[in-house]
């Protein structure tokens, strides 16, 4: 801050006149630096409403240091003129002084001195005139006065050109009075101190305004990833209908339980080499519930169960390949038939989201993994009115309108569920979608890299705000 | 989904009538079809291959129709045309019907037994008096390469091949041989070749290259022959020259060759059910006989019906509707299954032709008669399900400590679960066979390699890709591993292992801090320090961590983690350049 002799000096100025006065006139007046005026309007301000300053800019000109030395010594011109006695001076020697090249061509072209070239002993430079105006000398003067004014433009910018003048732009403040304009300067405290409390003395303190406008400091503190906020928000709606979590802790599963319980055929393009990841270690899978393996397979290469089947060679080899599973649809079929070996079956709802994993070519929107969000209902007599019903619940909660295009939804076929025992008067729907798409339509990020994974940028998820998908 | 692309005029034109964008779209979606995208032969070859190329292309609008995935009847513009006219009752479903040649025998296929070990089945019919158009016959050419893509799995289960009977004269054989004993002229080419050197001259062919490996290496390639030894096809890879088809073609002879004899019958019963149209005598298919090397004999295309009888007590309970018998046998009627009120108990006689091969349970009758009622005419209602909602208690762990780790200072990182050896091996000082780790087989590229055995490598990689941010990084993540175990209940010989891992990476390694991180979480887990009855550390010999700056973790007398220094060598494996320290326990020990 500065001290407050040159703040009261400034403000008694500023009391003087009425309509306000300019920073530079109060630099002059007081015959200081403009920049030290600067400094005690800032500190002025800081003290709330004794002044208003306002900022302005002006454009002046002002003499370089090449000129400053022209204002002592004169110009190169001069000086060389100077220098060159009656008898004149050999060129040579005349250039050997430091004003010697540019005040030899200025004072040439004025004509104040002449070369005779073909001197005898080489060439020497004459005076051609007695006396001479040093017009570039009287012209920096002028400007060093603050009559810069009375030059023309021209002949500025030539001595511009010559590197004599700058013009520079200068920031000044206007400065009027304020609303609470004192010439006595109070000292501010800066913060409440327990002293102050205890004295009572902050009663009589003026305390310095707070900057409403800067930041505060950032809290030391740890985030939740994103995409895992909205996935304890898809949890909640789960719990919030009434749905039971599904333990889904198992990557890697066997192609039975992940499509031959789903009645999806072993030809299925899903299970291609391209689409899914297959294991070489652990291989295979054993251990089926052997009746339930042999209804899977009649239904498969047979039919039954009122379906007319695939009708194809049904393979014990390829159901026994471990794969990391593509959905989590796979635990849902597990969880279905251990409900069915219930003795009695009991109506349930189910949900899940966890990592699914698909060997796909990889893009701006597409994972080698990525979570599914499943939800399931097993109950009887389930219609497509309740399984259109329950999406819109879900969805509604959501907040997001157009579901349709997010997720997928359906009811398990009877392929599915009558091998595994539940009684053919239970229906079960179900409804999926991934837990990225709906993550990144409400965050706004278009390649999915920004969200999952190593890559992640930790400004993004330290600045992520909390995750409220209903609003 | 298929994509079936049809010209706009000429659907129109079939259609009698014309529609706006909108109409059509909304009349694609009562029939549960989407209207993917309008666009011209123009307009995709310059998307996929810039303006210059596609000057002079054909700027004729093209609908692209997004196809359920089983309704191969709805693969081309007869079938489309066919299928939108009987739902809007603007005609009846067709009736297929397979007829005797007028003269003379049914052509007939023999099939050797040197196919048994290739491609043992085959099936085949005659399009008899057939008009073909230029659009026609463009597709005719285009549902053999839908069905191609599609039911016959890139021709793995099934390959078409489609001749100029007026070129070729029966009775045909179906045999295998070696590859350097066919030789014959292919499809648009001017000489002939072997087999051998087909195989090589179509390696480079961007079409036919994806179908050489289905009998590459097989001793015996298939071929079918002509009563004067004209080669027809090289099945699945391509046809004879000689008996190619044009526009002019009258009489098609049909061959399908297949490892899937139903799909074989399904995919020959739709190229004749959409062509049969254009014979002299539409919608009837001339026969042929197929002869098994055992001497069974089979007559072709089976163009078969079924009838099934269901109540529509049953629909309307299923679709959640109360919609009469008469009318929901009137809905399915105009999804091309006819059908008729049986009796006054509300029986319905539902009668399924052979272009709906999809329809193979009641419950696929239910859902067309649900389509032509309108799904969005469905009220939806809410189950009554009663159920209590459950957490999964590791997951509720898991929930609560993620929060309480945020609390105390550490961000969430999201890494991947699978990774390449050299993540959870190499670059953590370890050998791969000491890891318990998974391996794929059928990785595209390193980065999914195994599926990780510890998270650590992905924290340690979240780091190197935010060395720019301010320190020190504190980061954590629960989530799971999985390790080879014989002993689970799954029977998969894996099991997941719930972890929480946390790394600090500052100028200090910063031990204390994750050592204090340890004794925060085992608060929160109540679990006090102590040798019996709570948890202690213990100094441990460990390749990922600096020497003498390793403990293992103990709760209860049981090992369930390690917490240290990170080992230099780790450090710079990661690209890192600052010292680290790390925690990495089982939380599965809590539950």
């Amino acid at each position: 801050m500065a001290d407050s002799g040159l703040l009261e000096s400034v403000l008694r100025l500023v009391e003087k006149v009425d309509g306000g006065v300019d920073s530079q006139d109060v630099a002059g007046g007081l015959s200081v630096d403009h920049q030290v005026v600067v400094g005690a309007v800032k500190s002025l301000q800081a003290l709330g409403e004794v002044i208003e300053a306002t900022q302005r800019s002006s454009k002046h000109w002002e003499v370089t240091g090449e000129g400053n030395e022209i204002l002592e010594q004169g110009s190169h011109e001069a000086r060389v003129f100077k220098a060159i006695p009656e008898e004149g001076l050999p060129q040579s020697e005349l250039m050997k002084l430091p004003s010697g090249k540019v005040g030899f061509s200025k004072a040439m072209s004025n004509k104040w001195i002449r070369l005779d070239k073909g001197h005898e002993g080489g060439p020497r430079v004459f005076r051609t005139v007695d006396s001479i105006e040093d017009a570039v000398r009287e012209k920096l003067q002028q400007v060093k006065k603050g009559q810069s004014s009375q030059l023309e433009e021209k002949e500025k910018n030539e001595l511009k050109k010559r590197k004599l003048l700058t013009e520079v732009t200068v920031k000044s403040y206007w400065i009027t009075k304020g609303s609470n304009f004192s010439t006595t300067i109070t000292k501010q405290e800066t913060e409440l101190t327990p002293e102050m409390i205890a004295s009572g003395s902050w009663r009589e303190k003026k305390f310095k305004p707070y900057n409403f406008e800067a930041m505060g400091v950032a809290p030391d503190s740890g985030h939740l990833h994103p995409l895992m906020k909205v996935r304890t928000q898809f949890r909640q709606i789960f719990l919030e209908m009434g749905f039971t979590e599904m333990p889904t802790n198992n990557f890697i599963e066997s192609s039975f339980w992940n499509f031959d319980s789903l009645f999806q055929p072993q030809q299925h393009p899903a299970r291609d080499q391209h689409d899914t990841f297959f294991l070489s270690d652990p291989a295979l899978a054993h251990e089926f519930p052997p009746d339930y393996l042999e209804r899977v397979k009649k239904v498969h290469s047979e039919g039954g169960f009122g379906s007319q089947g695939y009708k194809y060679d049904w393979k014990i080899e390829e159901a026994q390949k471990n794969i990391l599973r593509t959905h989590t649809t796979a635990v849902s079929a597990r969880m279905l038939y251990k409900l069915a070996q219930q003795e009695k079956f009991t109506p349930v709802k189910y949900f899940s989201i966890d990592r699914v994993f698909r060997n796909e070519t990889l893009d701006a929107t597409h994972l080698a993994e990525f979570h599914q969000i499943e939800g399931v209902v097993a109950d009887y007599g389930l219609t497509l009115g309740d399984l259109m019903g329950v999406l819109h619940q879900f969805f509604t909660k959501l907040g997001l309108k157009k579901w349709v295009e997010v997720g997928n939804s359906g009811v398990f076929r009877p392929e599915m569920l009558l091998p595994m025992g539940l009684p053919e008067e239970v229906s079960v729907i179900a409804w999926g979608l991934s837990l990225e798409r709906p993550t990144m339509i409400k965050y706004g990020i278009n390649n999915i890299r920004e969200l999952v994974g190593h890559k992640v940028n930790l400004q993004m998820v330290y600045d992520s705000p909390v995750c409220r998908l209903d609003s | 989904m298929p994509t079936v692309g049809v010209k706009r005029d000429l659907l129109f034109q079939a259609l009698g009538r014309t529609y706006t964008d909108e109409e059509f779209d909304e009349l694609c979606f009562e029939f549960g079809l989407e209207l993917d995208e309008i666009t011209s032969e123009k307009d995709i070859i310059s998307r996929e291959q810039g303006d210059q190329k596609a000057e002079g292309a054909s700027d004729v609008i093209l609908y692209k129709i997004d196809v359920p995935a089983n309704r191969y009847d709805l693969l081309c513009l007869e079938g489309l045309v066919r299928g939108l006219q009987v739902f809007k009752e603007k005609m009846e479903a067709p009736r297929y019907r397979r007829v005797s040649p007028v003269n003379g025998d049914p052509q007939r296929l023999i099939i050797t037994e040197d196919t048994a070990g290739v491609r043992p089945h085959a099936v085949a019919a005659v399009l008899r008096n057939i008009t073909f158009t230029p659009e026609r016959y463009e597709s005719f050419i285009e549902l053999q390469e839908k069905l191609h893509q599609n039911v016959c799995r890139k021709r793995t289960l099934v390959a078409i091949g489609t001749h100029d009977l007026d070129t070729v004269s029966g009775p045909f054989t179906y045999t295998a041989k070696a590859p350097n004993d066919i030789r014959f002229r292919p499809l648009n080419q001017s000489q002939e070749y072997t087999a051998t050197q087909l195989m090589s001259l179509y390696k480079t062919d961007s079409h036919l290259r994806h179908y050489l490996h289905i009998i590459e290496d097989e001793p015996l390639y298939p071929v079918i022959y002509d009563s004067n030894g004209i080669v027809l096809s090289m099945p699945p890879i391509i046809n004879g020259d000689h008996s190619k088809i044009s526009v002019n073609t009258k009489n098609v002879f049909i061959e399908c060759t297949a490892t899937d004899l139903t799909k074989a019958k399904i995919v020959l019963d739709m190229v004749v059910t959409m062509f049969s149209e254009y014979c002299a005598e539409p919608f009837t298919v001339e026969e042929a006989e197929v002869v098994y090397p055992d001497g069974r004999m089979f007559s072709y295309p089976e163009l078969a019906y079924r009838t099934e009888t269901i109540s529509a007590d049953f629909i309307n309970r299923r679709v959640g509707v109360k919609e009469s018998a008469e009318s929901i046998a009137q809905l399915l009627t105009r999804m091309c299954l006819r059908s008729e009120v049986a009796g006054d108990d509300g029986q319905i006689q539902v009668e399924i032709p052979p272009t709906r091969s999809d329809v193979i349970h009641a419950c696929d009758i239910m859902e067309d008669a649900a389509m032509a009622y309108g799904f969005n005419n469905i009220t939806r209602t809410t189950p009554r399900t009663y159920t209590v909602a459950n957490q999964l208690p590791l997951n509720k762990l898991t929930e609560l400590l993620r929060m309480d780790l945020a609390a105390a200072g550490f961000t969430e990182a999201l890494t991947f679960a699978l990774c390449s050896q050299e993540d959870i091996a190499d670059k953590l000082g370890k050998n791969i066979s000491e890891t318990r780790a998974v391996h794929i087989s059928n990785p595209k590229t390193a980065e999914f390699q195994v599926a990780r055995t510890t998270l650590l490598s992905g924290l340690l990689k979240t780091v190197a890709a935010n060395r720019k941010m301010p320190l020190p990084l504190k980061l954590f993540e629960i989530s799971d591993v999985v390790l080879k175990d014989e002993t689970t209940g799954q029977y998969v010989g894996a099991r997941n292992n719930r972890r929480l891992c946390a790394v600090y990476y500052n100028k200090t390694p910063g031990f204390e801090v994750i050592h204090g991180l340890l004794d925060r979480v085992m608060q929160l887990l109540e679990v006090r320090p102590g040798r019996k009855h709570g948890y202690y550390i213990q100094a441990a010999e460990d390749s990922t961590f600096f020497p003498g700056r390793c403990a293992e973790i103990f709760s209860h007398g049981e090992s369930v983690g390690r917490l240290g220094v990170l080992h230099p060598d780790v450090i710079s494996g990661f690209e890192l350049t600052m010292p680290c320290s790390a925690l990495e326990i089982n939380i599965e020990h809590f539950l």
